[in-house]
């Protein structure tokens, strides 16, 4: 479904991502793990468009086609999702107006108000989320766990092909962990039947996976995929850590 | 980022298709520039008492000796020999039924849908088209009831010793700036109010000015008093179409209100003046004991705007509220604050001010508090914001103030920032258009703010600001 080739990035003259090749397989959970300034959250804000970043050489190929270029809005279009690491907040607007702006600035099929309100509210209700908060002003008065589940929400009602999650697991308790991947596994499930998802999940913990079983684990160091592997990487990283892997980058670009 | 759809804001299509002038079709049209000649014309053309005249020629004579402005925008393009300050539309005056306006005027008002507002919301309406008030009615029960709502011309004649008292006297007096002299000098058309004691105005009076001419000037003069326990919410709209060349208009009104006693004036002011218009306007108010002036401005418009509103909080318990809104766009420079001078104890001011700029443009918020010494347990809280669209605007802020008593509370907030390219990026990542994008992040800068507003006035800045945007090609 999403193919990257040889991708380089900078940032402020700084090369972020060098020479970074990945595949994401339609229908497949895909992690990608690394250690904390690897340039992950860059790979997915540039996945998304984000004007900030310059794309050096490499591809981004949606389904065989190009995507750089691309501005967020079109390719929020064409199905991609990125659910922030941060989510902002942003006062002026009601999440439920937001979304429902947002489904009908890329959607053909258009909801009644009532009938949006009606999905709303279920999708909200599959992952916990109180109903009030679809009145607060974008993420306005959320906690850090209600953020996250925010993003979750407005996945699972614009029903993209591709979902980017980018520490969509950080900061959640408990009970908000099950409600966020119960949210995800829906967002596979629901859709397995008629057309294919694909999930990227960029997260430093494994507890997130043990809900979610991924397909495919890939490790990024320094800007680069050094490692892939199926789920059992996970449990190999976790008893090594990353130092191990870094040794194995070294010798890679030696 | 955005500078397209930035350097696009320059066209000013916020007028209801009203951006583009009229043929001009005068009964009188002075001479360009400044003469005693014109001065006395304009008197004898409006019959006016002789006290009149030499207060306006004293008002020319102030104008001669003062300086310009020193401080704020450039006014050097600003040519006052080649602007007709007197322009006499081809139509009756003061009528009480919009057909009676020649179409194509009355068409200007129609497209603001005013006569339809007139009908479901207002109490009353003018409007003043050029030199001269063409319409000016009051719903009968409101004139019942004591309101008077009429043409300031025609309020000179029928209340003199009215005007005589408040006429650019204690309020604004033509020595206040040079503009105020050349007000004085040139003054015509406006609205003259009064609400009399206990009097509680049920729906709002709203005026609308308009300049067509290219290289006009315009004085309309509004005064207003309401009378001891009394309460009237008065609007202002301004417009004038856009010229697609250097020349200037000038627009140079002066607003004076006198609250008494226990009495409350809000008066809400939406200024879309078109890029040519030199917008060098004096509002002032007079605040008696527990009586409330409460400012909505809102500068859209223009090439130039200084704006300074004042209100002079005289007596004891007398409080102001005021609420601005301005943006500049390419080509314009928007100097606009509030000025409150607390002269007595238990006075409050409360002030804030939301400033965005885009294209190039320049917002500066100057602004003045004085608390004199003796004004025990005043308080006054400021607090302005900007807003910058983009990397080559400007917003500036000049707050000034002068504490002379000590058992007072005073505070002071100034943020400015420029618009998240985060949150942009945010909103467009889910599917929003840039300028959706832009415009939801400019509607929740200034939604504080936007709240305290009557529902109508609330839902034309935003369409204003929203359509802005829309014209615009990202």
């Amino acid at each position: 479904m999403l193919e990257i080739k040889n991708l380089s990035v900078a940032c402020e003259e700084k090369i972020i991502l060098d020479n970074l090749n990945l595949k994401i397989e339609t229908g497949k959970i895909h992690v990608i793990m690394g250690p904390n300034g690897s340039g992950k959250t860059t790979l997915a804000k540039v996945l998304m468009g984000h004007p900030k970043y310059k794309i050096i050489h490499g591809e981004i190929l949606l389904y065989n086609k190009s995507i750089i270029g691309l501005s967020p809005e079109e390719l929020a279009k064409k199905g991609v999702f990125l659910s922030f690491q941060t989510p902002l907040e942003i006062p002026g607007i009601t999440l439920s107006n937001f979304i429902r702006k947002a489904y009908n600035s890329i959607k053909e099929k258009k909801f009644s108000v009532l009938e949006f309100r009606e999905l709303l509210e279920k999708k909200a209700k599959e992952i916990d989320l109180k109903r009030e908060f679809l009145d607060y002003h974008i993420n306005k008065g959320f906690s850090g766990g209600e953020k996250k589940k925010s993003e979750i929400l407005q996945m699972l009602v614009l029903n993209p092909s591709i979902a980017i999650l980018d520490e969509t697991d950080s900061g959640l308790d408990i009970d908000s962990l099950k409600s966020v991947s119960k949210g995800i596994l829906n967002f596979i499930k629901e859709n397995s039947s008629n057309e294919n998802k694909s999930i990227l999940i960029i997260t430093h913990y494994k507890r997130i996976l043990e809900y979610l079983h991924p397909d495919k684990v890939s490790i990024m160091i320094n800007g680069k995929i050094v490692m892939e592997g199926d789920e059992s990487l996970i449990y190999q990283l976790e008893k090594k850590g990353y130092g191990w892997l870094k040794e194995e980058s070294k010798n890679l670009e030696e | 980022m955005n500078n397209e759809f930035l350097s696009s804001l320059n066209t000013n299509k916020t007028q209801g298709g009203n951006d583009q002038p009229n043929p001009e079709r005068l009964l009188f049209k002075s001479l360009p520039g400044i003469s005693e000649d014109l001065v006395r014309k304009i008197s004898e053309d409006k019959s006016e008492p002789e006290w009149m005249l030499q207060k306006r020629l004293e008002s020319l004579q102030i104008f001669k000796e003062m300086k310009m402005p020193n401080f704020g925008p450039s006014l050097k393009d600003l040519n006052l020999n080649e602007i007709h300050l007197f322009l006499k539309p081809d139509s009756k005056k003061n009528l009480t039924s919009w057909e009676e306006i020649p179409t194509e005027i009355r068409q200007v008002y129609e497209n603001l849908g005013i006569p339809e507002a007139e009908k479901k919301t207002l109490g009353g309406v003018g409007a003043q088209y050029e030199s001269e008030m063409l319409y000016h009615n009051l719903k009968k029960d409101l004139e019942n009831q004591g309101i008077i709502f009429i043409n300031c011309d025609e309020g000179l004649k029928k209340y003199p010793d009215l005007f005589k008292k408040y006429f650019m006297t204690e309020c604004v007096s033509p020595k206040s700036h040079k503009f105020a002299a050349l007000h004085g000098a040139f003054w015509s058309g406006g609205t003259f109010i009064y609400v009399p004691k206990g009097v509680k105005v049920e729906f709002p009076l709203q005026a609308y000015f308009r300049m067509n001419s290219k290289n006009s000037g315009q004085f309309e003069h509004t005064l207003i008093i309401a009378d001891e326990n009394s309460e009237v919410h008065y609007i202002e709209g301004c417009s004038s179409p856009n010229y697609e060349d250097k020349s200037s208009g000038l627009h140079s009104g002066c607003v004076e209100i006198y609250v008494l006693k226990g009495a409350k004036v809000r008066y809400s002011s939406l200024e879309n003046w078109s890029k040519n218009t030199y917008n060098l306007n004096t509002k002032k108010a007079v605040v008696y004991e527990n009586g409330k002036i409460e400012w909505i401005n809102s500068n859209l418009g223009s090439k130039v705007t200084m704006l300074y509103p004042c209100s002079i909080l005289l007596e004891k318990g007398a409080k102001v509220d005021y609420l601005g809104i301005t943006y500049a766009s390419t080509n314009q420079n928007q100097d606009t604050g509030c000025k409150v001078y607390h002269l007595a104890p238990d006075t409050n001011s409360h002030v804030v001010s939301k400033s965005l700029s885009s294209g190039g443009g320049t917002t500066s918020y100057r602004g003045f508090v004085n608390l004199k010494k003796g004004c025990k347990n005043s308080k006054s809280s400021v607090t302005c914001e900007g807003l910058m669209l983009d990397d080559k605007s400007k917003i500036k802020t000049f707050p000034s103030m002068e504490v002379e008593e000590k058992d007072v509370k005073v505070s002071h907030e100034a943020t400015v920032g420029k618009i998240g390219e985060e949150e942009i990026f945010y909103l467009t990542s889910r599917g929003l258009p840039k300028k959706d994008a832009i415009n939801l992040l400019v509607s929740g800068f200034i939604e504080p703010l936007i709240k305290e507003l009557p529902i109508e006035y609330a839902i034309e800045i935003n369409r204003l600001i929203e359509l802005e945007i829309e014209n615009s090609s990202i």
